[in-house]
């Protein structure tokens, strides 16, 4: 028989670079972050690591820079998640009627999301530059108060919220308007002739059909709004002082700035949970209400 | 009676004509706010500096390379964009000899388990990856390595490739490698002549978003690369911290980066839901 023994053993051959790149990539460091997370460690040789049991965990829970930085994160994403689904339904909706160059304005909607974010920070921190920014220059001309956007304590999550909001919107709309599609025409046909309105054809029949849709761009795009890093670290680092610090950002600082490692990794070890418990609590609260 | 239905045809036509005019005007709006920050972006490019500090704005000027001149001479911009383009190749290259064949006997065996480890990486913050990798890379003396970029930049690219690839295989039907199998080939056999040719579209798709996730990533790079390996948004991240704000530069230097992705991406549209929706979601 030709090649027999690799097709008898082709079930585990064929994953098994993919189990050793993933327990050495992803569950390996994930392990020896949870190590790191009870030792007192810096990134030299010296002082040697040494045991610190949950000590590093008791300083996370006592660290007011600790909770302002969930606050952030917590504020952060409560702006742009919901606003990215409000937004991004309202567009899909749109979007799904017919119009004129349909096809090209669909490939539109693809660019926020799929640009480097680096240079989204980049080109909205200068549009949001308070002296010559072109923002400030808009609100002038309909005579708004200038705003410091995120050079301010106070803007500075929602400034860097109004990002993500534009780069993440389309996202949303993509995937509600690929479940819009599944919507048969003879349902709606159906109900406005039984003299459904629009807001009951709306709430009735389209959003029970894209409602699974809607469950899944929530939770992934809660995560991520979460963990957000580049755009936060491009715009604000965190500043001004830590009015815009999410606890990714704390911890990326402490483990390369600050250099505790244990520290950071206990960091590290919290936001993990917070993101899996947030992820797994919106699983099991969205199933729970559609039943 | 006839004059009565004229004015109500009448009516229900001017009716459907402002709503067509409405939802022109909404597509306007929407149009206008997703593109600004890019046509903003390349304009202010085009500008000179003192163009760009004037405080109202200026629309209408004679465009200028000359920040795409001072980019691509002053900065070693075309090595960064190197860095950058061996390093999202090497990722993408590497994650599809390791991916495809995971992706594969996952379609076919039901290993739902490896396939919930990959999630994982989608999951956990990335930093909590960056953290032991530095320390192991900075003990053997590899950081600033392709090395040490690469083999990190695998936690973005091969999930991407996995789960779409497994959303492609289960649509390869299994009755073309029983098939093959008749014919005396064995199961790698038909895994390499028949499933993998006839999954080429979907092999593209997953290589280009690989490449566009490898290109744009950003925290790996910044830890791990240096002078050696400064990939492009690092380097562009370097130029707003250390240097005096030249608006044109910085604009020129985002054009630069972003071009190549957005050009990629339209090729991709139809896929590019599916891969970040871990296939859960079909565009």
């Amino acid at each position: 028989m030709r090649g027999s023994w690799i097709d008898r053993n082709l079930s585990w051959v064929f994953p098994l670079p993919a189990v050793a790149a993933v327990l050495l990539l992803v569950l390996g460091p994930i392990l020896t972050n949870l190590i790191f997370s009870v030792q007192n460690r810096s990134w030299g040789t010296f002082p040697p690591p040494s045991f610190a049991g949950l000590g590093n965990y008791v300083s996370v829970f006592t660290d007011s820079r600790f909770w302002n930085s969930v606050l952030n994160m917590a504020y952060f994403t409560a702006i742009a998640v919901p606003t990215e689904t409000v937004l991004g339904f309202a567009v899909a909706l749109l979007l799904n009627r017919d119009f004129y160059l349909k096809g090209v304005i669909r490939s539109l909607v693809l660019l926020p999301m799929i640009a480097t974010p680096v240079a989204v920070g980049l080109i909205w921190s200068l549009m949001m530059n308070p002296e010559l920014g072109i923002l400030n220059y808009l609100l002038q001309v309909v005579h708004l108060p200038r705003s410091l956007w995120a050079t301010s304590s106070k803007l500075a999550i929602p400034s860097v919220a109004l990002v993500d909001i534009w780069e993440w919107t389309p996202f949303m709309t993509l995937i509600i308007l690929a479940a819009l599609q599944s919507l048969r025409t003879d349902q709606l046909e159906a109900a406005t002739i039984d003299g459904a309105n629009a807001w009951q054809r709306l709430f009735k029949i389209i959003v029970p059909v894209i409602r699974p849709a809607i469950v899944i761009a929530v939770v992934l795009r809660t995560i991520d709004a979460l963990k957000t890093f580049d755009i936060i670290y491009v715009i604000t680092q965190g500043g001004p002082g830590t009015a815009s610090e999410t606890l990714n950002l704390y911890a990326f600082k402490s483990s390369f700035l600050y250099l505790r490692i244990g520290y950071a990794s206990s960091l590290l070890v919290v936001l993990a949970l917070i993101v899996v418990g947030v992820a797994a609590f919106l699983n099991i609260w969205t199933r729970g209400a559609k039943s | 009676m006839t004059t009565l239905t004229a004015v109500g045809h009448r009516k229900t036509r001017l009716r459907r004509q402002v709503r067509t005019g409405l939802l022109y005007a909404a597509l306007v709006v929407v149009i206008v706010l997703l593109l600004f920050p890019f046509v903003w972006m390349i304009l202010t490019s085009l500008r000179t500096q003192v163009q760009n500090t004037s405080p109202v704005p200026v629309w209408i000027f004679k465009p200028t390379m000359g920040n795409y001149r001072s980019v691509l001479e002053q900065h070693h911009f075309i090595q960064y964009t190197w860095h950058s383009f061996v390093v999202a190749v090497l990722a993408t290259g590497i994650g599809l000899v390791i991916g495809l064949p995971a992706a594969y006997t996952i379609s076919r065996y039901k290993q739902r388990g490896l396939a919930f480890a990959i999630l994982a990486a989608r999951i956990t913050p990335y930093i909590t990856f960056l953290v032991p990798w530095f320390a192991a890379f900075r003990f053997l003396h590899m950081v600033d390595t392709y090395t040490a970029l690469v083999s990190t930049f695998l936690i973005v690219s091969l999930p991407l490739i996995i789960w779409l690839m497994i959303t492609f295989f289960d649509d390869v039907p299994g009755d073309l490698e029983e098939a093959a199998k008749v014919d005396g080939a064995g199961e790698a056999e038909a895994f390499f002549r028949i499933v993998i040719p006839l999954s080429a579209p979907g092999i593209v798709a997953a290589s280009i978003l690989a490449f566009i996730f490898s290109w744009n990533q950003f925290l790996f790079a910044l830890v791990l690369s240096g002078p050696h390996t400064q990939t492009v948004p690092v380097a562009v991240f370097n130029f707003i911290t250390y240097g005096e704000i030249n608006y044109g530069g910085l604009a020129a230097a985002a054009v630069l980066i972003t071009l190549p992705v957005v050009v990629l991406a339209l090729f991709i549209q139809r896929w590019i839901v599916q891969g970040l929706t871990m296939g859960a979601v079909k565009g």
